[in-house]
C-alpha cells in the first residue's frame, strides 16, 4: 500500500466530507435489479440515510424536478421517476436522524423567497440545524406550464431572480435575533419586545414587507449549496454559496483547476479561500480485487445503459427516432439534424450534435465499437473504481492537494447502495487519518468546517461590503 | 342518542386554542418551536387514542404581541410527525389562496407516502391582505374571491393525486421501462385565473386521495371528504352537519376542562386577562371532563365525529385522554383507530378510483377464460 507523506502535501490535516444524492429522477440508478427497492417507499429514504449517517457522512440530498420529462412530446418511460417533495420527506428524515444534514433543492424559479425560507426555516428547527439549500434556477417555459406564473424568464434574469431571493430569504432568516423568545416559564411577553424585525425589500423581482415567524436555528441558518458550472455560475457561487456540488469529480488536474478557479473566485469577492467547500458528485465502485471491480463496473454499466436507454441517448443526440435499430450493431449512418427546438424537455441536449457524432463515429470505429458500448464509453464518465485501500489512498491524495474537499455519492442501488461505501471505504479512509471517526459537531456548518453565515459576518471578516 | 361510534379529532398548534395559551403551557416559551415539543404533543395525542391530529398554518404570524409570533410550518410539522408517530392521522391546514397547487399537491402526497396512508389536508385560506406580499401576488380580496381560489386549488390538487395511475411504475425489465405513459395523465387544469399542466413528479398518493377536510362554505361539498361544521349549540351544529352534503361531518369544538388545579372557568377568566379567547361561533365547553363526555355522546349520529381545539393543550391534553376519551371508548361512544389503516378507513371512506384509469379491460379478462 502506498502512503502519502502527510507532512509533504498543501493541506496536511484535511479532512474528507461525503453526501449521499439519492436521486430523482435518472437512468444510473439500477431498478432492474432483484436488490433494488421501491424509489418513494419510506423506509427506503430511512433506510439511505441512517446507513450514511453510520458512515458519517455530513449530508443527504435531494433532487428536484417540476416537471415530467419528455421527449419529442411523449413522457419518457426509461428513467427512473416519481419523487416526493424535498423539503416534505426531509423534515420526516429529521425525526429518525439524529446528525446528519438535510440538504433539499429548492428552485428560486417556482417558489417565491418568503415561502420558501420560511418552510427551510421550519425543517432547519426541526432538525436542529441540520438543513441546507441547493439553490437552483430554472428558465424554461415548459416547467412553468404547472404554475400559476407560466414560464417566464431568461437566462440572465434567473440568476437575477436567484441573488435577490437568497437576499430576501437571508434578511427574513435574520429577522429575529437571537434569544428572542423567553426562556422563562412565566415571562411577560412570549418575545422580548422588538426582537423580531419586520422585512421590508422593494427590488427588481421582489417586493416584501413581512415579519418573519420563525427564529434562527443552531447553526445560523441552512447552509447554501450551489452547483452552477458557468462563469456566471461559478461567480454566483462565489458571493453566495458555503458549498459547490461541481461535475469535476474525475480526474485529478481538472477537480484541481476547477477549486484553484473558485478560490480565485473567493478571494476576488473578500472571502477566505478556504470558505467554500467543493462535493463533486460521484459514484464509487468497490471491489476485493482492482480486476473484480473493474469488472463490476462493466455490468453496472451495462445495467444503466439498457439497449432501449442507448437508443434514447443516441436519438437525442441525432434527432431521430432510434427506437427500432440495434443498439448493440453500428451506429446509425444518417447525419444528425439540427433543429433549433427538437421538442425534448428536460431531457439532454448538446450544443451541436454533428461535432459530438463525428467524434463517436471516430472513437467506435477505432476500438470497434457497438453503438450502445459507445455510449457506455463516451457517455458522462462518473466516478471512482476500485479497492478500498486504492480509493482510500487516491481520495487521500486528492483532498490533502485541495483538488476537492469530499465527495456527493450517488449510490446506483437503492437502498442498499452505500453500504460497501461505509462498511469498506470509511474504515480505510479513518485510518488514513482523512476522515472523522465520531461527528464532533450537531449543525450541518460544523459538520462542514464552515464559517458562520456570511451575513453574520462583520466586514473586517473579509465579507465585501453590500 | 345513538349512531356510528365518533372519530375524534385534535388541533395541536401552538400552546392551545387560547392566544393567550403560552401562558399556561407546562414550559418555556423558547420550546415551543423544537422538534421534542412537536413529537411530545403529538405522541400524546395519538396514545390518547385520537383518529386525526390537525395543525393549523398560516404564512403570517399566528398572533400579535405579547403573545406567540412563530410557527414553523404545518406541512414540515406534518412530515416531521409522521416519522414519529405509528397509527394517528396528520392533517395539515394548507391555504391555496396564493400557493402553488403544484407545490402544494407534491407535499401533501408526500406526506401521505411519508406516513404510509395517514395524511389528510385541512384546506385553510390566507385572509389578511398582507399574505399576498408573501407570495408576490395581488390581493385575493374578499370570501368569494377566497371561496374560488380554494376551489380551484382543491381541485388542481386533487387532479394531480390522480395523474399517476396506481400501477404506473411497472418496472418492465424487457422493455427497459420503468413507467407505462399511458398510465400519466396531463391534468390540463384551466380555471378563471391560471392553468396548470401536470402530470404531478410525486407517485399517486398510498390512500389514492388524501382525506380533504374543510369548511363547507368556503369548498365545493363535492371536493370534501369531511365537512368541519360549526354551531353554538347541538341544534345550530345539527342543521349544518345534515346540510353540508359531504361523506363525513366533524362538529368544531373548543374545550377548557377542569384540572386538580384549577377550574375551567379559572383557567379561562385566567387568560381572558390577557387576551379574548375569539369567539368563531362554534360549540364550547367549560366544565367537567363528564360533562364532556356527554355532549360527545349527544353529538353521535349527529355528525361522524369531532374536532376539539383545547384551550391549553399541556392542561387540556392530559385530562382528555385520562378522563374523556377512555370513557367514550370504554362505551363504544368513540373508537381509536387501529395500527395498519389508512386515515381513510378509520374514517370509513373508500379508498376513490381514478378518475383517469380506464378500468380493467374487462371484454379482454373474458375472453381469456
Amino acid at each position: 500500500m502506498t502512503r502519502t507523506d502527510p507532512l509533504d502535501v498543501p493541506r496536511p490535516d484535511a479532512q474528507l466530507h461525503f453526501g449521499v444524492f439519492f436521486q430523482g429522477v435518472n437512468h444510473w440508478t439500477i431498478w432492474s435489479d432483484p436488490a433494488s427497492g421501491s424509489q418513494i417507499a419510506p423506509a427506503n429514504f430511512r433506510r439511505v440515510a441512517q446507513t450514511a449517517e453510520r458512515g458519517l457522512f455530513d449530508a443527504f440530498f435531494l433532487g428536484e424536478g417540476l416537471r415530467l420529462r419528455e421527449v419529442d412530446g411523449l413522457i419518457h418511460e426509461l428513467d427512473v421517476a416519481g419523487r416526493p417533495d424535498a423539503i416534505t420527506q426531509l423534515a420526516a428524515l429529521a425525526a429518525v436522524t439524529d446528525r446528519i444534514g438535510l440538504v433539499s433543492t429548492s428552485n428560486t424559479t417556482f417558489n417565491e423567497p418568503a415561502d420558501l425560507a420560511r418552510r427551510l426555516s421550519g425543517l432547519d428547527l426541526l432538525s436542529e440545524g441540520r438543513a441546507g439549500w441547493n439553490v437552483v434556477t430554472t428558465d424554461n417555459a415548459w416547467t412553468g406550464a404547472n404554475f400559476r406564473r407560466g414560464g417566464y424568464l431568461d437566462h440572465a434574469d434567473r440568476y437575477r431572480r436567484a441573488e435577490e431571493f437568497l437576499t430576501v430569504a437571508r434578511a427574513l432568516w435574520d429577522g429575529w435575533a437571537d434569544g428572542a423568545v423567553s426562556g422563562a416559564v412565566g415571562a411577560p411577553a412570549w418575545a422580548a419586545p422588538g426582537a423580531v424585525d419586520r422585512v421590508r425589500h422593494r427590488g427588481t423581482q421582489f417586493d416584501v414587507d413581512l415579519a418573519p415567524t420563525l427564529p434562527r436555528s443552531g447553526q445560523g441558518h441552512p447552509v447554501i449549496f450551489q452547483a452552477g458550472d458557468s462563469g456566471e455560475g461559478r461567480d454566483f457561487a462565489a458571493r453566495n454559496a458555503d458549498v459547490v456540488f461541481s461535475a469535476h469529480g474525475n480526474d485529478f488536474d481538472d477537480a484541481l483547476a476547477f477549486a484553484e478557479d473558485l478560490r480565485r473566485r473567493l478571494l476576488a469577492v473578500g472571502r477566505p479561500e478556504d470558505d467554500l467547500r467543493i462535493l463533486p458528485g460521484t459514484e464509487i465502485i468497490i471491489g476485493a480485487t482492482e480486476a473484480e471491480a473493474l469488472e463490476k463496473k462493466r455490468w453496472i454499466r451495462l445495467q444503466q445503459v439498457t439497449p432501449a436507454t442507448a437508443l434514447g441517448v443516441a436519438g437525442l443526440l441525432w434527432g431521430l427516432d432510434l427506437s427500432d435499430r440495434d443498439a448493440d450493431g453500428p451506429l446509425p449512418k444518417e447525419d444528425p439534424v439540427v433543429a433549433e427546438n427538437d421538442g425534448s424537455f428536460g431531457a439532454r441536449r448538446v450544443a451541436d450534435p454533428r461535432v459530438v457524432v463525428a467524434e463517436w463515429r471516430e472513437k467506435a470505429e477505432a476500438n470497434g465499437w457497438s453503438l450502445r458500448e459507445t455510449v457506455i464509453a463516451l457517455g458522462p464518465q462518473r466516478g471512482h473504481v476500485g479497492t478500498p485501500a486504492g480509493l482510500a489512498d487516491r481520495f487521500a491524495h486528492w483532498v490533502r492537494h485541495g483538488a476537492v474537499d469530499g465527495f456527493n455519492v450517488t449510490p446506483y442501488l437503492i437502498p442498499d447502495g452505500l453500504d460497501d461505501i461505509v462498511d469498506l471505504l470509511v474504515p480505510e479512509l479513518q485510518e488514513r487519518g482523512v476522515y472523522p471517526t465520531e461527528y464532533t459537531g450537531r449543525t450541518l456548518r460544523e459538520h462542514l468546517g464552515l464559517r458562520e453565515p456570511l451575513t453574520h459576518r462583520s466586514t473586517t471578516d473579509g465579507r465585501q461590503a453590500g | 342518542m345513538s349512531g356510528p361510534a365518533l372519530r375524534l379529532a385534535v388541533e395541536l398548534d401552538g400552546d392551545g386554542a387560547h392566544p393567550a395559551a403560552w401562558r399556561r403551557a407546562a414550559h418555556s416559551p423558547d420550546h415551543l418551536l423544537t422538534p421534542r415539543r412537536v413529537a411530545r404533543v403529538a405522541a400524546a395525542a395519538e396514545n390518547s387514542g385520537f383518529t386525526l391530529i390537525t395543525l393549523e398554518d398560516g404564512a403570517l404570524p399566528p398572533g400579535g404581541t405579547p403573545d406567540v409570533v412563530g410557527r414553523i410550518g404545518a406541512v414540515e410539522r406534518a412530515a416531521f410527525l409522521a416519522a414519529s408517530t405509528s397509527v394517528v392521522g396528520i392533517a395539515p391546514v394548507v391555504p391555496v389562496t396564493y400557493a402553488e397547487p403544484f407545490h402544494v399537491s407534491s407535499q401533501l402526497a408526500s406526506l401521505d407516502h411519508i406516513s404510509v396512508g395517514r395524511g389528510g389536508w385541512v384546506v385553510g385560506e390566507e385572509e389578511r391582505p398582507e399574505a399576498a406580499r408573501v407570495w408576490g401576488r395581488p390581493h385575493v380580496d374578499g370570501e368569494a374571491a377566497r371561496a374560488r381560489e380554494s376551489r380551484d386549488g382543491v381541485e388542481v390538487v386533487r387532479a394531480l393525486w390522480d395523474s399517476w395511475e396506481d400501477d404506473a411504475v411497472i418496472r418492465s425489465v424487457a422493455t427497459s421501462r420503468y413507467l407505462d405513459r399511458d398510465r400519466l395523465h396531463y391534468v390540463d387544469f384551466t380555471g378563471d385565473a391560471y392553468a396548470v399542466k401536470g402530470p404531478a413528479i410525486v407517485p399517486r398518493p398510498p390512500q389514492g386521495q388524501l382525506v380533504v377536510l374543510g369548511r363547507p362554505d368556503r369548498v365545493p361539498a363535492g371536493q370534501l371528504d369531511v365537512a368541519l361544521v360549526e354551531g353554538r349549540d347541538l341544534a345550530a351544529v345539527a342543521e349544518a352537519a345534515a346540510g353540508a352534503g359531504t361523506p363525513r361531518t366533524f362538529a368544531e369544538i373548543e374545550v377548557a376542562l377542569d384540572t386538580a388545579h384549577a377550574t375551567a372557568e379559572e383557567r379561562v377568566a385566567d387568560l381572558e386577562q390577557h387576551a379574548p379567547w375569539t369567539d368563531r361561533g362554534r360549540l364550547r365547553h367549560i366544565g367537567s371532563a363528564s360533562g364532556l363526555a356527554v355532549l360527545l355522546g349527544r353529538l353521535r349520529g349527529v355528525v361522524d365525529g369531532v374536532r376539539l381545539h383545547p384551550l391549553v393543550l399541556d392542561e387540556d391534553l392530559p385530562e382528555l385522554s385520562r378522563l374523556v376519551l377512555p370513557h367514550l371508548f370504554e362505551r363504544r361512544l368513540a373508537v381509536r383507530p387501529l395500527p395498519g389503516a389508512s386515515l381513510r378507513t378509520h374514517l370509513g371512506l373508500e379508498r376513490p378510483a381514478n378518475r383517469y384509469a380506464a378500468g380493467p379491460d374487462i371484454e379482454a379478462l373474458q375472453e381469456t377464460r
